[in-house]
């Protein structure tokens, strides 16, 4: 079969994202809305009556919804919005597990103009309190199993005007809670979109850097000119494709590649509601014959552990083409896929900011294991010094991964920190953060963080939002949290901790600060380790060294440590 | 083994379910698949269990589907006891 990209061969040298313009029949200076664009096109092609989601949870319920229907529940949704006193701009939450009203909603909250927030269900009510605040966000849709995290916080959200609950009746809520159900709201054929120009802010994405809390990456509904092409031609989404991307909504990937990339290109995407599970994941796919299948290194190293007999003895012959994002993807993970599925993932490289896939392996180019691959066309991208951010020329020199801005998913700041937003960009590049080389081939190499973001399982962790975190705990004096090198997760949390005065380092204490993190900010923020320390090292200053912890962690240089204080 | 089902039961709905979670689980209860406990957090129950039974858990056997309901957990904590 031949890929998408590959019919495309000629345009590459020219390219232009008016190819993905036309493609949509977008004109400079129309209304764009992602929502409209990703479900009544799609029925206004002809395709209403074709699947647009199939849907299973872990105990193996299903649904499943045509174009048609997931315009109509939208449409519902926007309308509803509407109704409630929501305008366009506000930031609508989405808090939800891999529901169908958590996708459809998303359409919704677009369509009449809003702005939609998703957050990872799993975080805690602190990690909740934080996100919501900053972007004073209006009104939030979750489900029963999670509102109970939300009535914690809501007496110090002054915003937040709306809890609208989906699966649970007026009489399991509170007061100042609505339910809405998607199945029983009343239809709403038509409903007028929003009409979004190309600069007006969709979704607002929450990440994580070295310093102050979590930053809202703001996106705009033009932002789907880079999502619908690079899912056409990086994922190669055809047709009559199956499509399945693992990624939860409340990521970047699990609306970018996850709502927008499958749906702007008519394609079939299947949602599995469910935790990790080798067994599950693989019936799966043999039961929905997916064809293309877009995971993380850590899904793929879990699936590793269980071995190649445990996917040999499924018919996963249906797959044609594999990707993979979150983190590097290593050598052996591509070399095993090869066996165990008769195909190599594609590693992609992105990230919140970006919107959309900058650098990766795609259909029909010759893969080097463990490279990121070569830019989207489009996308100039180099490392640069990390002083000057002056391009490296030399091959194999690392320097800092830096992109040419001014491609359409870019993101356009960071919501109430236009400052933060500023310093990403140096020299004319957007500086990334990441550092790699460049191979004499043009392939790119992935190194690791510039900073002291700790990347668990693709998911990226300020150390500051946990230190703040464990400042709440009544043992601990102070702490550093830096990521330690994990085999499954690339990296995982640890964290060093000075007790305060009348408090002993134990067993029982060590599980009793994971817990208290895991609760208040989520799984991957829980220290997988604790060391227990009587002072942390610090520069002349007061500030915390954790570079040199973390080198020594690593089995790294320690490097300059002349502003280490002396005790 | 019914008192070790009940200890990780009570521990499970205590560290992993919300207060006013209506949600009840068993010793069938998928846990990790279910998402009620996610890869991440195993590593505190994987603690919890080597604490509580003084047993070593290797980090090869604590896969999601040796803690993906109760009853695993107890067969696999049991297999450690007995070493």
């Amino acid at each position: 079969m031949m890929s998408n990209i590959g019919l495309h061969e000629k345009e590459l040298k020219n390219f232009d994202w008016s190819i993905s313009e036309q493609e949509l029949g977008y004109k400079k200076g129309d209304p764009i809305n992602i929502g409209w664009y990703c479900s009544d096109r799609i029925c206004r092609l002809g395709q209403g009556s074709k699947l647009a989601l199939i849907w299973e949870d872990f105990k193996g319920n299903n649904r499943q919804f045509t174009y048609d229907d997931i315009r109509l529940y939208s449409n519902s949704f926007a309308d509803f919005f509407k109704k409630s006193g929501l305008n366009p701009g506000d930031r609508i939450c989405i808090f939800m597990d891999k529901i169908p009203e958590l996708y459809i909603s998303f359409l919704g909250i677009l369509k009449m103009g809003g702005i939609a927030q998703p957050l990872f269900s799993a975080f805690g009510d602190e990690s909740l309190l934080t996100r919501l605040e900053n972007a004073g966000t209006s009104a939030i849709l979750t489900q029963r199993k999670h509102v109970s995290k939300v009535r914690k916080i809501r007496d110090r959200l002054p915003d937040l005007r709306h809890i609208i609950v989906v699966d649970a009746p007026a009489s399991a809520l509170k007061e100042g809670e609505t339910p809405y159900d998607m199945y029983s709201a009343p239809r709403v054929e038509e409903f007028e979109c929003y009409k979004s120009n190309a600069d007006t802010p969709s979704v607002l994405h929450y990440t994580s850097g070295t310093t102050g809390q979590p930053k809202g990456a703001q996106h705009v509904h033009y932002s789907l000119i880079s999502q619908y092409l690079t899912s056409k031609w990086v994922l190669d989404l055809q047709d009559n494709d199956i499509y399945w991307c693992t990624a939860d909504p409340g990521w970047v990937t699990g609306t970018s590649y996850g709502i927008i990339g499958p749906w702007s290109n008519g394609v079939t995407q299947a949602v599995l509601d469910s935790g990790f599970n080798a067994e599950r994941w693989y019936a799966f796919i043999a039961k929905h014959r997916i064809t293309v299948w877009y995971s993380a290194p850590t899904a793929i190293r879990l699936l590793m552990k269980e071995g190649v007999p445990a996917a040999k003895k499924h018919d996963l012959s249906s797959l044609r083409h594999l990707c993979s994002v979150g983190e590097p993807l290593n050598a052996e993970a591509v070399i095993w896929s090869r066996e165990a599925y008769d195909l190599p993932f594609h590693d992609t490289y992105w990230q919140t900011e970006t919107g959309s896939i900058v650098i990766t392996n795609y259909p029909g180019m010759n893969i080097k294991p463990g490279s990121m691959g070569k830019p989207f066309p489009g996308i100039t991208a180099t490392v640069v010094d990390p002083e000057k951010y002056a391009p490296i020329d030399q091959a194999g020199k690392v320097g800092l991964i830096a992109l040419k801005p001014g491609w359409p998913s870019m993101f356009r700041s960071y919501w109430n920190n236009r400052e933060q937003y500023e310093s990403k960009f140096k020299n004319g590049w957007y500086i990334s953060g990441d550092r790699a080389s460049i191979d004499q081939d043009g392939y790119f190499w992935f190194v690791g963080r510039d900073d002291d973001v700790i990347n668990a399982g693709g998911h990226l962790i300020g150390p500051f939002e946990i230190e703040s975190a464990l400042l709440e705990h009544p043992a601990v004096a102070e702490s550093a949290a830096i990521g330690k090198p994990d085999p499954i997760n690339m990296e995982v949390v640890k964290v060093f901790v000075a007790l305060k005065p009348g408090h002993q380092a134990d067993d029982d204490l060590e599980l009793k600060i994971m817990n208290f993190i895991r609760k208040r900010l989520s799984p991957l923020a829980m220290p997988q380790e604790i060391e227990f320390v009587d002072s942390l090292p610090k520069t002349r200053s007061g500030k915390i060294m954790r570079r040199l912890l973390r080198a020594k962690e690593w089995n790294e240089p320690i490097g300059d440590i002349s502003t280490l204080e002396n005790d | 083994m019914d008192e070790m089902k009940d200890v990780i039961l009570e521990y499970v709905k205590q560290e992993y379910l919300e207060e006013d979670d209506e949600y009840d689980i068993d010793e069938n209860t998928p846990l990790i698949s279910g998402g009620i406990v996610d890869s991440f957090s195993m590593v505190s129950l994987k603690r919890f269990l080597e604490r509580k039974y003084d047993i070593q858990i290797p980090d090869a056997d604590a896969t999601p589907q040796a803690f993906d309901t109760v009853n695993n957990i107890i067969e696999l904590v049991n297999r450690f006891q007995a070493k």
